[in-house]
């Protein structure tokens, strides 16, 4: 893709005439100031950026930024995307969807996103929850969850968005919270990643699932329950002004994880690993830590790009054209064609 | 060589020429039948004869052998005059296996002459094609002249000196029918010699054993004359407009369509489509036609595959999906975006029986109700029908036109007969299309504020701006959006404006007016068709007026919106009978806007109409 020249932006240039009409309090207010702050970072042009979403609470999003923005149809947002994508590389394609919409009734689309690896980032924001059709219980909602449509609580199973994402294929995996500071960082990760970046956004629903994350989200002890990934770092965790650290040590014989005490910042003393956002059986490992006896993995889990399918549709065109003739009236006369000339005929 | 020979030959020999001969091949799908017809129709096209064909073959892709029914199919009606249809009644049959005399011999003319590969007719093909007696032993077929010989045996002889085991031998057995088939009708065998190299380019010892096959079906054609019902039939060639002609199924028909309306309109095609019978081919076609701007997407699914042409529409394409029944009920929803979002899009729909998954390889017209009715909400959308093979060019560049010059998905509707058949097409010259070049908002429609994305022109169209163009930034979706500026608005008056204006759009769009395909304006019946049924509707009138009946053709190509003089030139008939493969949409269409009392003759074997039953149906109506 050619490189887009950086133009200098601020916050306000960002924001649309539109009212918001998300519910007050909604964790998506957080979201959309969040990437508001970071497009100016990054040096976007609002022209060149389009925003594609489905539909739900979260696919409102567009209309809330100046830039391109189509809201499309429920689950289908990767589709449109691709088809964009397609017919202008040059445009910064990021994509809104919810747990509803890129799980459920869109989780093929995203599946196929992700595996073509079309360059565009994956904003899913995970409330466990249907919120514009009145809380309904959605595909990561936990066991056991009430809701209009589960009085006696939800029985089914839920999807885990990230391991979804690299299961299937993903190159970029992330994680962030609605109202972390990391946010931008992360979205700043994703946007630098040539190919679809996956990232998944804990968004509270403040109406039908509120603080369903405050196990790891509430400020209160999140250090120690929040594990903030970087490339080449030490899995570390806890804050030693507040308490103890801790750190992520792998355990090689049971393939597993196991959680340490780390001593005066000797991690490796203590065997603590080190991230390599390029190790993907180390993403496959943190995407499914169960948490409770682990801290929630977050920001850049896997990063490791490869070539993106738009590139290679490009490609294939540009050498398909090659020597080729592109007369309309050769192609309308191809194979094997006569002429007639009052009665006669002459085979070509 | 066991023969019969009729009391009353359907064909004429040299002394007598046909003005026109019906030939059906018929095998197991594995026999290559389609292959035999498809190179039978070019070499009948090189020598001039006008031709329709129709290729009827089953579902499953290699059926078990030998049995009912996994017999394909391939019909050419051929002649020194005008070929509307594929014939009702074959002259000759050519059957590869019992399985195949037993499905096609009730088509079969009265003293037709079948020619039978009795290589073929084991006690165990007999068995599977559940005859007791061989039928080529028990006198069963006395109405008909028989050509009965071991084709297998003739074929394995044949390539004997290749090398090839039994089984790759035998593959050869289309080709060695073929050329019986070319002897027999003076065909020039180099066309076929040329293709068969080209095809088997890296394999040169498969095609010089079709070759010597073919040379040896050809080779026996004389020896066979000399002893039996055989005979060489010379029909001659058509006279025809000047011009370079090329034969040209409907599939090939759409994508070139296509490519020269993304042309006219000075734009890329982006095409989305998913696997499905009969439409597959046209996104085989256009995936080999990179090189004139087509960029071919194979979705994931049906849905994916309109969406991802919408997301290319918004960015600037021409973007196209094409489906049958099945797959565009899938792609309702998003028509629906299309139409709200006012994005150009063609939906090409090559319709086959249904419902459901129905029969995917037959022929039918009943998915008219869906594509003119068939989406939530008041959501219009132009539908054109083509009527035969070359007709698919014209309407794919109507329906690229009417796309953009109006901001609108275009529905196109083929169906499976048309996409498989072929015809000779007079190649036009490009120079001679008119252009309706697509210009993009670039400006500010609205100085001093912000732009106005859905700001009118005088044919109710919006701007189509492209994202990327400085300035012009906005929002679009599926949410009622307001007059002028788009942005959401879900009020009372607004809804009643905006659906108002949607609907004025499509009922205002430009198109020809109706005129008659066949025969005068008024009297006393008018037959009204619309599709595939053009031939069959075609010949039947022309018959029934040259016996002195007072009916006349009118072919629809606009479904809706209809032309404006419809319902006027209507009502100059005193009766309308509209035959359709359905139970009778056009017609519901027909009542509906025009208030005329428009009559249903219907069908739906998946078969295309017989002349026959057509003018019967004529007769009936003027009774």
């Amino acid at each position: 893709m050619n490189e887009i020249t950086k133009i200098e932006t601020t916050l306000k240039d960002w924001e649309t005439d539109q009212e918001v009409r998300w519910c007050p309090g909604c964790g998506d207010y957080a979201i959309l100031k969040a990437v508001q702050r970071t497009l100016p970072q990054l040096g976007s042009d609002p022209k060149n950026t389009c925003f594609i979403s489905g539909i739900g609470c979260s696919s409102r999003f567009p209309y809330y930024m100046e830039t391109y923005g189509f809201h499309t149809i429920h689950g289908r947002a990767p589709a449109f995307a691709t088809g964009v994508k397609l017919a202008n590389p040059d445009l910064d394609v990021w994509l809104v969807t919810g747990d509803g919409d890129g799980l459920s009734i869109g989780g093929n689309h995203l599946m196929h996103v992700l595996r073509r690896n079309v360059n565009m980032q994956i904003m899913l924001f995970n409330n466990e929850i249907y919120g514009l059709t009145k809380g309904q219980y959605s595909p990561t909602s936990r066991e056991n969850t009430r809701t209009p449509t589960s009085p006696l609580g939800s029985v089914d199973r839920p999807a885990n968005p990230c391991a979804f994402a690299l299961g299937a294929g993903a190159r970029f995996v992330g994680r962030g919270i609605d109202v972390s500071k990391n946010l931008p960082d992360v979205l700043m990760a994703a946007h630098a990643h040539q190919g679809a970046a996956f990232i998944e956004i804990f968004q509270n629903c403040i109406v039908y699932n509120k603080d369903v994350f405050d196990d790891f989200a509430a400020p209160k002890g999140a250090e120690l329950q929040q594990l903030w990934l970087e490339d080449g770092e030490p899995m570390l965790f806890g804050n030693a002004k507040k308490g103890p650290v801790k750190g992520l040590k792998l355990v090689p014989e049971k393939f597993t994880f196991e959680v340490v005490d780390v001593e005066d910042g000797d991690w490796e003393a203590a065997g603590v690993c080190v991230h390599d956002a390029k190790n993907r059986a180390l993403a496959h490992m943190l995407v499914e830590l169960p948490f409770g006896e682990f801290p929630m993995p977050l920001g850049v889990i896997y990063d490791d790009p490869r070539p993106t399918y738009e590139s290679a549709v490009i490609d294939e065109r540009r050498r398909s054209i090659e020597g080729k003739d592109t007369s309309l009236a050769k192609l309308l006369a191809k194979g094997q064609s006569w002429t007639v000339s009052g009665t006669a005929q002459d085979p070509q | 060589m066991a023969t019969q020979a009729a009391d009353n030959p359907a064909l004429k020999s040299t002394d007598g020429s046909p003005d026109a001969v019906v030939v059906r091949f018929a095998g197991d799908s594995g026999d290559g039948m389609q292959l035999t017809g498809g190179q039978f129709t070019l070499s009948t096209a090189l020598a001039g004869n006008d031709l329709a064909t129709f290729p009827d073959f089953p579902a499953e892709i290699r059926a078990p052998q030998g049995t009912l029914f996994g017999v394909s199919a391939f019909q050419i009606n051929f002649g020194s005059r005008e070929i509307s249809t594929a014939g009702d009644a074959p002259d000759v049959l050519v059957a590869m296996n019992p399985a195949a005399l037993k499905t096609n011999l009730d088509a079969l003319k009265p003293g037709g002459l079948i020619i039978a590969d009795s290589g073929e007719f084991t006690q165990r093909n007999l068995d599977k094609a559940k005859y007791d007696v061989n039928p080529l032993e028990d006198g069963s077929l006395a109405k008909w002249d028989v050509l009965a010989f071991d084709i297998s045996a003739l074929t394995i002889e044949a390539v004997k000196d290749f090398g090839l085991g039994n089984k790759d031998a035998l593959r050869s057995k289309n080709m060695w029918t073929l050329g019986l088939a070319l002897w027999m009708f003076d065909r020039d065998r180099q066309p076929i010699v040329d293709w068969l190299k080209a095809k088997f380019k890296s394999k040169p010892e498969i095609a010089d054993a079709n070759i010597a096959a073919l040379n040896a079906g050809h080779a026996y054609g004389e020896t066979a004359e000399l002893s039996g019902p055989l005979k060489k039939v010379t029909v001659g060639p058509v006279a025809s407009e000047p011009g370079l002609y090329r034969t040209i199924t409907g599939a090939e028909a759409v994508s070139l369509g296509l490519v020269a309306g993304a042309q006219l309109a000075g734009l890329p095609m982006f095409f989305g489509g998913y696997p499905i019978t009969p439409a597959s081919s046209i996104l085989h076609h256009l995936a080999r036609l990179k090189e004139f701007g087509v960029t071919t997407f194979q979705a994931e699914d049906e849905i994916a595959a309109i969406c991802a042409s919408i997301g290319a529409s918004y960015a600037g394409q021409l973007g196209v999906t094409s489906s049958s029944g099945p797959g565009i009920a899938l792609k309702g929803e998003a028509m629906g975006l299309a139409v709200m979002t006012e994005m150009p899009l063609v939906i090409v729909n090559s319709q086959r029986g249904g419902p459901s998954t129905g029969l995917p390889t037959k022929t039918e017209q009943s998915d008219l109700y869906q594509a003119v009715y068939g989406r939530n909400g008041d959501a219009p959308i132009p539908v054109i029908a083509a009527s035969s093979p070359g007709d698919v060019f014209e309407c794919a560049i109507e329906a690229c036109r009417i796309a953009v010059e109006y901001m609108t998905p275009v529905m196109l509707l083929t169906d499976g007969y048309i996409a498989n058949a072929a015809e000779p097409w007079r190649v036009p010259d490009p120079s001679t299309f008119e252009p309706f070049k697509v210009e993009f908002l670039t400006e500010n429609n609205n100085p001093g504020g912000k732009v106005l994305p859905y700001k009118r022109d005088a044919k109710g169209a919006r701007p189509w701006i492209k994202p990327g163009t400085p300035g012009l930034m906005h929002r679009i979706g599926g949410i009622e959006k307001k007059v002028d500026t788009g942005n959401i608005d879900y009020s009372p008056e607004n809804h009643q404006e905006m659906t108002d204006l949607r609907k004025a759009k499509i009922d205002n769009i430009k198109i020809k007016d109706q005129g008659v395909t066949l025969g005068d304006e008024g009297g006393k019946l008018a037959v009204v068709g619309w599709g595939s049924t053009f031939g069959p509707i075609r010949r039947a009138v022309d018959n029934c007026r040259k016996k002195g009946l007072d009916v006349s053709h009118i072919h629809f190509r606009h479904i809706w919106p209809l032309p404006a003089n419809s319902g006027e030139l209507l009502r100059k008939y005193e009766r309308i009978l509209v035959p359709e493969m359905n139970t009778g949409q056009f017609k519901t269409v027909l009542r509906d806007q025009l208030l005329v009392d428009a009559k249903p003759y219907t069908k739906t074997s998946g078969q295309p109409f017989k002349i026959a039953e057509l003018e019967a149906a004529i007769e009936e109506a003027l009774a």
